[in-house]
């Protein structure tokens, strides 16, 4: 496992050419904002829908926030089975930076591609507010463009966002300050053991100019944009989306 | 009046003399008179499924019938006007190509019988009449009115409709960004749940509701229709809660965000690729309405078959499928050549569509079930001919004996005390613990959000801006329906003034009792009279609203409530935009306004501190109104940090707000304690720094309002300074109360 | 055939409701209540006649959908 430093963007291509496929559910509701965000950050967003098969164009992928299939059933129980979710598969085992915002983080988590699972939050109520996260590790495609320590302000939207990693394998790269919803650890972001896979709950991409509150979150989208394909050891391989589920 | 599902007609008792409807027709909600209006408009007694689609069409609910002929009175036309009332959101131009689309709604009832569905099922609602009109809804708001939260049963509501409002809002991704929650006992039997939604759309992709020409097709998309709601329309929303209310839970409507969504970005497809004719959201009157308003509008018939309409559960009678109040349900009117793509986009949408009827020559509305033809009226006899009532008004007798009702104060109460005696009351507290539960942030326009005088979005890709408020004071209007309504309208047009915009349209929600009360009447046409004058004085027109009548349990009417939803443009957007939470230590307190008249009736302080509701409020004056607009608006596009209206609680609170966002003391000077708290219209706060003071005064002196420094920012204490002696508050303490009061009374 | 499935979280696994509730429960004089835990109830209508096929197809569908086995268990009766 080679663990990223923030000097690796001098190896990646520049933001200008990374292709981002933005993964749509049936539910899905940040996903133009998602896509607003990255351009901004001077990346090349793509709406996918969620029956695509492929993602041959694309060099990296973001699963966006919302209520995926209305979040029926667990949160993220279904979109894990859509054909879309093979090529996020073979990309994460391929190395490339893949980032699931929210109720992406969540879709991430059913689909094993990251450890752990969400609850509600322990004060049992829908939180929608800005909050301040720390960067506990800088080795994931979103952090490593951050320094350790570093205080990120941004919103969080979410009433199952308790994050629970029983395994206590999932790498906590952002800590929230004062634990709003009772994740475990603190966990804001989590990490794959490549640091490839990132899921966050708060939003990056809602705290992306300072009319809205906070810019800090163009320096996670940045990171992402420019971490470029990362070493993770493995092979890929043309994983069906149902055989990720117990691989985390 | 109580009625159960077991006042649905069958359909296999056909009509026979005596007629099972002689008797079903009141149950239904139908007066003597309105059958004898279906006898002659058809010459025959009417079938079941003919008096079903009477009774829910001729509802108060969808009708409005006893507020038709009064709500003419509105302005309703300006340059800007895209479609004004009648269709099923107000259109206006606001440049650089963009449309906004605006409605508001209530679902009063329906929340009071389940606070969780009802008011999830009115955002439902709201979100379809928004993209019903091309438009895609970008926020929401809710004004929100319940009992004190010392009683069980006004808790449970409150936080029932908050969790109703989050859940269905953030599911179905339109952000709640603003909206108003008030409290007083006159609610306790009847909340109020109003909505009001924004949509924007590019011009050509503008869609009205109308069923198109002859053998246009009529496609339903959306949920399966199911006995939601049977008799809902016409039971829940105009009659008055008389008994318990448990035994009407089985006709609440189920709302699901999920089938919303779909049926959102389906809709909005179809428009895009201009695919269909017309659209019309299927509402209260169900099926009744999607076929019979939109033939009327195009002035055709439309034959319907209720064997093709996806069901939920089976063996549905013909009057239960009229009537079903299914959420999450469309009509396209489609032409026969666009059908095939039509269903290929529902079927990529994940959403059922089925062809239930066509559009037909001649007028007539002809519904088939099972093969056979089980009504057949005249479209316009369900809509455009409805009863129409002037029901009879008069002053109420109590009016004379209200305004006489004055405090006598004997002595200067205790300012701090007092200021935060009303810090701790959730009618003026902090509503974080509200709108902390709803997605405020989405689609990344939200500049000024929830909290602050009016809300601020931005539209991406230009200069723009758009403010909205939603604006309510039923304590006022109940002393003074007239003055209160007008003062609402100059209130709202503040709000959005204060982060620069122009007021541009109105949309109303008129919450009242029981319309067959002469004093409700009068109260209602006081009200009509206030907006009406005010818009008038503004020059802007009301482009939709909602009336809600029989809000009454038990003889107790509501106060009268009505709404206002202002809709205001920012031409060029101010960065930083004035916010609350930027006043710096060291900046001065304007006051601009005219002078005081020191009148404290219906005022916050005299509610909270001597449980007093009395007196006879200030009028409004237009000139002062246009004068306040104006500076306000002129002082955001100097760049003024903050401005921000005197509302209820007075300058008091409003001093404290700014002081608790900014997390910084001020010293106030005054000469008469009353100024503190009176209510008195057109008045505001600016926070500017010294170096602003000549800008402040330049604006004012041109525009001829009065302007005064009145204080200064800084230190950790809300400080009020009468020659030297201070009334003092810590402002950790007022900080805490103000933003604690809501949960702690929660828990 | 009817089947119910009920999904466990597996008790290691916190549950804000399930400790709301017996907050809730204790303040209204019911101090003997130690915990409360929430489970989800699935019924399943399937079609054929075999109990034990059935039993393990559901099976197999709680394991592929309808549990988590990050922090839920499931159980299986068949009721009908």
């Amino acid at each position: 496992m080679i663990s990223l430093a923030s000097d690796r963007t001098s190896g990646s291509p520049p933001i200008g050419t990374v292709r981002v496929a933005v993964i749509v559910f049936p539910g899905t509701n940040c996903e133009l904002d998602a896509a607003y965000a990255l351009e901004l950050a001077g990346a090349k967003p793509d709406l996918i829908w969620h029956r695509q098969a492929q993602l041959d164009d694309f060099d990296s992928v973001v699963l966006p926030g919302g209520f995926a299939h209305g979040d029926y059933l667990r949160t993220g129980a279904i979109a894990r089975f859509s054909p879309i979710m093979g090529p996020v598969g073979e990309m994460a085992a391929a190395g490339k930076p893949v980032l699931g915002i929210c109720n992406g983080f969540q879709i991430l988590c059913e689909a094993g591609l990251l450890p752990g699972a969400f609850i509600a939050n322990s004060g049992l109520s829908f939180i929608c507010r800005f909050v301040e996260v720390e960067v506990a590790s800088t080795s994931s495609a979103l952090t490593h463009g951050t320094t350790a320590g570093q205080v990120i302000r941004l919103p969080l939207n979410s009433y199952q966002g308790n994050y629970v990693d029983p395994t206590l394998t999932g790498r906590v790269v952002l800590r929230y300050m004062d634990n709003p919803n009772g994740a475990q650890g603190g966990a804001a972001a989590v990490a794959n053991e490549a640091g490839n896979v990132v899921g966050v709950m708060p939003h990056p991409e809602r705290a992306i100019e300072a009319n809205l509150g906070s810019e800090d979150g163009m320096i996670l989208l940045r990171s992402f944009l420019g971490a470029g394909p990362i070493e993770t050891g493995r092979t890929p391989v043309g994983a069906q989306p149902e055989s990720t589920r117990s691989g985390g | 009046m109580n009625v159960d599902e077991d006042a649905v007609p069958s359909d296999e008792e056909g009509p026979n003399e005596e007629g099972p409807e002689q008797t079903v027709h009141r149950l239904l909600g139908l007066t003597d008179e309105e059958y004898g209006q279906i006898l002659s408009t058809l010459g025959r007694d009417p079938r079941p499924a003919e008096l079903a689609m009477y009774s829910v069409m001729w509802s108060e609910h969808c009708s409005y019938k006893s507020s038709r002929v009064h709500l003419r009175r509105f302005p309703t036309t300006a340059p800007w006007v895209v479609v004004g009332p009648g269709e099923n959101a107000g259109v206006v131009d606001i440049g650089d190509g963009w449309l906004a689309a605006l409605r508001i709604e209530s679902h009063n009832h329906p929340s009071f019988v389940e606070p969780y569905q009802g008011a999830a099922t009115g955002v439902g609602g709201i979100l379809r009449d928004i993209f019903t009109m091309g438009a895609r809804p970008i926020a929401l708001w809710d004004s929100l009115r319940f009992g004190p939260l010392d009683q069980p049963r006004n808790r449970y509501l409150f936080k029932g409709v908050v969790a109703g409002i989050a859940g269905y809002g953030n599911a179905v991704g339109v952000p709640t960004v603003g909206g108003e929650v008030g409290f007083a006992e006159h609610y306790s039997a009847n909340p109020l749940v109003n909505v009001m939604c924004l949509g924007l759309l590019r011009p050509e992709q503008l869609v009205l509701a109308t069923a198109g020409p002859e053998g246009t097709m009529a496609v339903l998309l959306g949920a399966a229709t199911g006995r939601d709601g049977i008799g809902g329309a016409s039971v829940l929303a105009s009659a008055s809660f008389a008994d318990e209310s448990a035994n009407k839970r089985p006709s609440v409507q189920v709302g699901d965000p999920f089938e919303e969504k779909k049926l959102i970005e389906a809709c909005l497809e179809l428009y895009e690729r201009h695919l269909v004719v017309g659209v019309q959201d299927l509402g209260a009157a169900g099926l009744s309405c999607a076929v019979s308003e939109p033939a009327a509008r195009a002035a055709m018939g439309m034959e319907l078959d209720l064997d093709m309409v996806h069901v939920r559960e089976p063996g549905m009678t013909a009057p239960e499928l009229l009537m079903s109040e299914s959420q999450e349900r469309m009509m396209a009117f489609v032409h026969p050549d666009h059908l095939e793509e039509v269903l290929e986009v529902a079927e990529r949408r994940e959403i059922r569509a089925s062809v239930v009827g066509k559009v037909i020559r001649g007028g007539q509305v002809r519904v088939l079930h099972g093969g056979e033809l089980v009504a057949e009226v005249p479209a316009a006899s369900l809509t455009d001919d409805a009863p129409r009532y002037e029901r009879p008004l008069g002053e109420p007798g109590w009016m004379e004996d209200l305004w006489g009702n004055t405090v006598k104060f004997m002595a200067q109460p205790a300012i701090a005390t007092s200021l935060l005696q009303m810090l701790a009351e959730p009618e003026l507290a902090s509503k974080a613990w509200v709108y902390e539960q709803y997605d405020h942030m989405l689609f990344l326009n939200t500049v000024v959000g929830p909290g602050h005088d009016a809300t601020l979005l931005r539209i991406k890709g230009t200069n723009r801006g758009l403010a909205l408020t939603t604006d309510g004071n039923g304590r006022m209007c109940y002393l003074d329906p007239r003055r209160g309504a007008g003062r609402l309208v100059f209130e709202a047009a503040l709000n959005v003034a204060v982060v620069g915009a122009e007021p541009l349209a109105v949309v109303d929600n008129l919450n009242f009792g029981n319309p067959e009360k002469p004093e409700v009447m009068w109260q209602f046409l006081e009200t009509v009279e206030g907006l009406a004058e005010a818009c008038e004085a503004l020059g802007i027109p009301v482009i939709g609203g909602n009336v809600s009548f029989y809000n009454e349990t038990e003889g107790l009417d509501i106060y009268p409530t009505p709404v206002v939803g202002m809709l205001g443009l920012v031409e060029n957007m101010p960065s930083p935009a004035p916010r609350l939470d930027r006043v710096e230590d060291g900046m001065d307190l304007w006051l601009f306004g005219p002078e005081w008249s020191i009148n404290l009736a219906g005022s916050a302080f005299e509610k909270i501190t001597f449980a007093h509701v009395g007196g006879r409020p200030s009028p409004p004056d237009p000139t002062m109104a246009r004068a306040a607009i104006a500076s306000a608006r002129k002082l955001a596009g100097a760049g003024l940090p903050v401005i921000h209206d005197i509302s209820t609680g007075g300058t008091a609170i409003a001093v404290a707000e700014m002081c608790i966002a900014s997390e910084v003391g001020a010293t106030v000077a005054y000469s008469d304690w009353r100024h503190l708290f009176c209510e008195d219209p057109h008045r505001f706060l600016v926070a500017a720094t010294p170096e602003q003071g000549n800008t402040v005064q330049s604006i004012a002196s041109d525009i001829g309002i009065p302007a005064a420094r009145i204080g200064v920012f800084g230190g950790s204490e809300i400080a009020f300074d009468r020659r030297g002696v201070k009334a003092v508050l810590d402002l950790a303490v007022a900080t805490t109360t103000w933003q604690n009061a809501i949960e702690s009374r929660l828990s | 055939m009817k089947v119910r499935v009920e999904i466990v979280r597996r008790p290691e696994i916190a549950d804000p409701q399930g400790v709301t509730v017996v907050r809730a429960l204790r303040e209204l004089g019911f101090g003997e209540v130690a915990e409360a835990r929430f489970n989800r109830t699935i019924v399943l209508d399937l079609d054929g006649t075999d109990p034990l096929s059935a039993r393990a197809r559901v099976e197999e569908m709680c394991r592929r959908l309808l549990a988590n086995p990050v922090i839920e268990d499931f159980d299986v009766q068949v009721i009908e």
